[in-house]
């Protein structure tokens, strides 16, 4: 006799939604495959757990990033926020739809240079530049964007030292409405932090100001702070335009743009919610084109969006460790990947998927990873069928900060495989191993041997 | 231990307690159990009837085996004999 | 005249102490004139009680709660579509109807139902933290009001505001302070439930009166009762409530709809001063629960809506009955288990 599929025996209370299968349906609709590609066969080949890029995902939302701009506006670059995701072949992909770069430190403008972008296409934001850094950045004549006044004076005296007026832009804090307010980075606009700064930059004399830039905040769901931004922006450049008889060559609104992720606590879905392209296109390209300047002084728009471009297009898959009941009845399931490599996990409920078939059963569960600390939680709660040891689970949406901020803590972080056009799979980073980790330690001499 | 008798197991797999009002659901794999149970059969013979009905192993049977008595017992579904429950 | 047959979808079922609109908005159709209406109920849990009260749906389906996100309502609606084809769908909690706002056109579409909505522009801004700002953009009167992120924004209200103040939530629960201290206290009260920011509002001394009423999108109102709350419970809810004849009123309606456009249903929660000043107070995107109170003053909205929403233009109301009273009450509906297992596991229940 042929055997039954087995499932794992079940009883509930009624009325906690569970074992109703129109409860949250659509977490529980397996995601066998990523662009054609299974998941099974990936984790299979690459080992679980594995992050995955879709290239295709990538190159479609970038297209649709620029449609919405360059449709209302004449002028715009995008530039590649590194922050979000600096693998280098993640970053070779936006490089190749023409994304500059956008970096916040030495060893970010350093893998910028590496991969080939030129110097006056690298934006240096941030608050932390080393004198290297400047330097570095005034002999590759990259856009400095100066955070605060001991850094407007450091340049100014290492331009001075190298005989060069380098071309460098203010970043610009501002209340736009939304809170909180980002005002630690930068000038303020509201309270003349910002015309000082100006003032002081073009009286000067060192240092050639061809650019303002802001960063209103981030996960922004919000577009209207952004035509606010752009309106304070564009009076700003104007206002040099008026005083100075100077035109700002290009007005850098930074990113924020939130993803189609989850934040914590919001009852709606992400996917349902946040704003579109077209949205903050349309606040701040109105704004800029409203704001007063001559067709042919219109500033070059700058865009340093980094999540909503990439965030979509990351998967990570993972494995099962085991189930188990919590003593308030409560299932438990332990995956083979933690708030170590899944960092955003403490920000967003990310949507999870079984990889494989189930019946319309299902179970409410704690998802934990598998750190033996006790913040190692992926979702408080997730609905899901009855998961067995050895099952896959496929996480989205996890394209962004991921990839940068994961620790390497407790045990070693997963190989990042890319899916190409053709469907064809590329390892773009290794799994780490214990020699990658220890080829930075130093042992001294005396602490070498010991008897047990 | 037992399933008492007072509670009611319909086939899609409701299941009513009417000695404290709360109702259950029941996947089809769990109603096998409860009614094996409430049958009269032991422990190794649903077991048993398990591993050679589904496709799964001995491990995984024992463990959820015991998993769902757990959540019966702790729903408060099983049958008291002389304050003790019987094995 | 021969009734037109039409299967209406409602949701909002829950005839609670603190009701939702479905089963007025069900009697009023079912009253229609000009409609012989299948309703297919649409739940959330199997504890609403218009699941289990006979006359009111013909058939109810649960569908997946908001949060689950656009594409499962999607899935369950097709599905309901396979087997009790919807023309006309009336959304009546406010948390759903962020969703089938967005999904309006795609029902419309792909599964031909039809809604009669508000756009997702009309009902963002009315939200209660971007009032002041709609009263500005459309000449409407509302009491001033700011947002604030931080107890400490508290210490300066006095620059711009005299107590007593209302300190709101974003979404629920308010409070009145009479002064700095207590103005703190419910900041941190309410914002340690809710969340911030928290909106601090000028305190009108005054009478409050409601209007229900319905606007075509195209700056028409097509139909207003007005009605002040005789009585309320301890939740803040109408228990008794009389229709009233006040053409200042209707006119402030008027205006409203004129100047926003508004589409489809509202309950517009207004507060009179004793200078006869009238401010709107809250602008809510659906039915009131008390609808069925303009049904019985002569003015069937629901109706209305329907015809709309198949694209049929109706002649405005004009007249309606004051001086109509509706009184709640509640009833306890003896049901059998057997109805609440079927809906419990198979998400569709047919009395």
């Amino acid at each position: 006799m042929k055997r039954l599929q087995y499932e794992r025996p079940l009883i509930q209370r009624v009325n906690t939604g569970i074992l109703n299968k129109f409860g949250t349906r659509t977490e529980f609709t397996p995601f066998t495959h990523i662009d054609d590609v299974s998941v099974k066969d990936l984790l299979q080949q690459y080992g679980s757990p594995l992050f995955v890029i879709s290239e295709k995902g990538i190159r479609e939302k970038y297209h649709e990033a620029v449609r919405a701009f360059t449709n209302r506006y004449p002028k715009v670059q995008f530039a590649w926020s590194y922050k979000t995701n600096y693998i280098n072949a993640v970053c070779n992909i936006f490089h190749q739809e023409g994304s500059w770069a956008e970096v916040v430190s030495g060893f970010e403008y350093n893998k910028a240079l590496q991969n080939g972008v030129p110097g006056e296409k690298i934006i240096f934001n941030g608050p932390d530049k080393t004198d290297e850094d400047i330097r570095s950045a005034i002999a590759n004549k990259s856009p400095l964007h100066i955070d605060h006044l001991d850094e407007l004076y450091r340049i100014t005296e290492l331009a001075e030292e190298a005989g060069v007026k380098p071309e460098v832009a203010i970043r610009i804090n501002m209340d736009t409405g939304i809170y909180p307010m980002w005002d630690r980075f930068g000038f303020n606009y509201e309270n003349g932090q910002a015309w000082d700064a100006i003032n002081k930059i073009i009286l000067a004399n060192k240092l050639e100001l061809v650019g303002l830039h802001c960063h209103i905040g981030t996960f922004m769901l919000s577009p209207s702070a952004y035509a606010v931004a752009a309106g304070k922006m564009a009076d700003l450049a104007l206002g040099i335009r008026n005083k100075f008889k100077k035109n700002i060559k290009y007005l850098d609104m930074g990113g924020g743009f939130a993803s189609r992720n989850t934040l914590k606590g919001s009852y709606l879905q992400g996917a349902d919610t946040s704003p579109s392209f077209d949205q903050f296109a349309e606040a701040i390209c109105t704004a800029l084109l409203n704001a007063g300047f001559l067709q042919d002084e219109l500033p070059l728009l700058i865009l340093e969006t980094g999540r909503a471009l990439v965030d979509e297009a990351g998967y990570l898959l993972g494995s099962v460790i085991s189930n188990k009941r919590l003593a308030d009845g409560r299932r438990a399931t332990i995956l083979d990947f933690g708030v170590n490599v899944l960092f955003t996990a403490f920000w967003y409920d990310h949507k999870i998927s079984p990889a494989q078939e189930f019946s319309h059963y299902t179970e409410d569960s704690v998802l934990y990873g598998p750190l033996c600390m006790n913040i190692d939680v992926v979702r408080e709660n997730c609905t899901l069928p009855p998961l067995r040891k050895g099952d896959h689970v496929v996480v989205h949406t996890v394209g962004a900060y991921n990839m940068t901020q994961w620790m390497q803590f407790i045990s070693l972080r997963p190989a990042v495989v890319l899916i190409d056009k053709d469907r064809n799979a590329h390892l773009i980073r290794n799994r780490e191993t214990l020699n990658s980790i220890e080829v930075e330690e130093v042992m001294p001499s005396y602490l070498k041997d010991f008897k047990l | 231990m037992n399933i008492r008798n007072n509670i009611a197991l319909s086939d899609s797999g409701f299941l009513f307690d009417p000695s404290t009002g709360d109702s259950f659901s029941v996947n089809p794999i769990g109603m096998e159990i409860i009614r094996m149970i409430k049958g009269g059969k032991t422990d190794p013979e649903i077991r048993q009837y398990l591993l050679s009905t589904y496709q799964t192993d001995e491990a995984t049977i024992e463990k959820d085996y015991y998993d769902f008595l757990k959540m019966v017992e702790q729903f408060h579904l099983i049958e008291k004999t002389d304050g003790k429950e019987k094995d | 005249m021969e009734k037109k047959k039409i299967n209406v979808a409602i949701s909002g079922l829950n005839n609670v102490d603190s009701p939702g609109p479905g089963i007025p908005v069900i009697r009023a159709l079912r009253e229609s004139k000009l409609y012989d209406v299948t309703i297919i109920g649409l739940s959330y849990d199997s504890y609403e009680p218009g699941l289990y009260m006979e006359g009111m749906t013909d058939i109810t389906y649960q569908i997946p709660f908001p949060s689950a996100g656009q594409e499962a309502l999607l899935n369950r609606l097709s599905y309901i579509q396979q087997h009790y084809p919807i023309q006309v769908l009336i959304p009546n909690f406010d948390a759903e109807l962020f969703n089938f706002i967005k999904l309006a056109d795609r029902l419309k579409k792909e599964m031909g139902i039809h809604t009669f909505l508000p756009t997702v522009e009309q009902f963002e801004e009315r939200h209660k933290a971007n009032l002041p700002e709609w009263g500005r953009k459309y000449n409407i009167a509302v009491p001033r009001s700011q947002m604030i992120h931080s107890v400490y924004e508290i210490a300066n209200l006095h620059h711009s505001y005299t107590y007593p103040l209302v300190i709101k939530g974003k979404y629920y629960e308010a409070g009145i302070a009479y002064n700095h201290d207590q103005a703190v206290g419910h900041f941190n009260k309410i914002s340690a439930k809710w969340g911030l920011p928290i909106i601090v509002q000028e305190f009108l001394k005054g009478t409050e009166v409601n209007v229900t009423a319905i606007g075509d999108g195209k700056g028409n109102m097509i139909g207003a009762v007005p009605m002040r709350k005789q009585v309320i419970t301890d939740k803040g809810k109408a228990w008794a409530g009389i229709t009233l004849e006040d053409s200042t009123l209707l006119d402030f309606a008027a205006h409203l709809f004129k100047e926003t456009h508004w589409k489809g249903p509202c309950e517009l929660e207004m507060i009179r001063t004793a200078e006869g000043k009238l401010y709107i107070i809250e602008l809510n995107p659906r039915f009131p629960a008390w609808v069925y109170l303009a049904v019985g003053a002569g003015q069937n909205h629901p109706e209305a809506i329907v015809s709309m929403a198949l694209g049929e233009t109706v002649t405005p109301f004009t007249t309606y009955e004051s001086g109509k009273m509706f009184i709640r009450y509640s009833w306890d509906l003896i049901c059998d288990l057997k109805s609440f297992e079927v809906i419990s596991t198979r998400g569709e229940l047919k009395l």
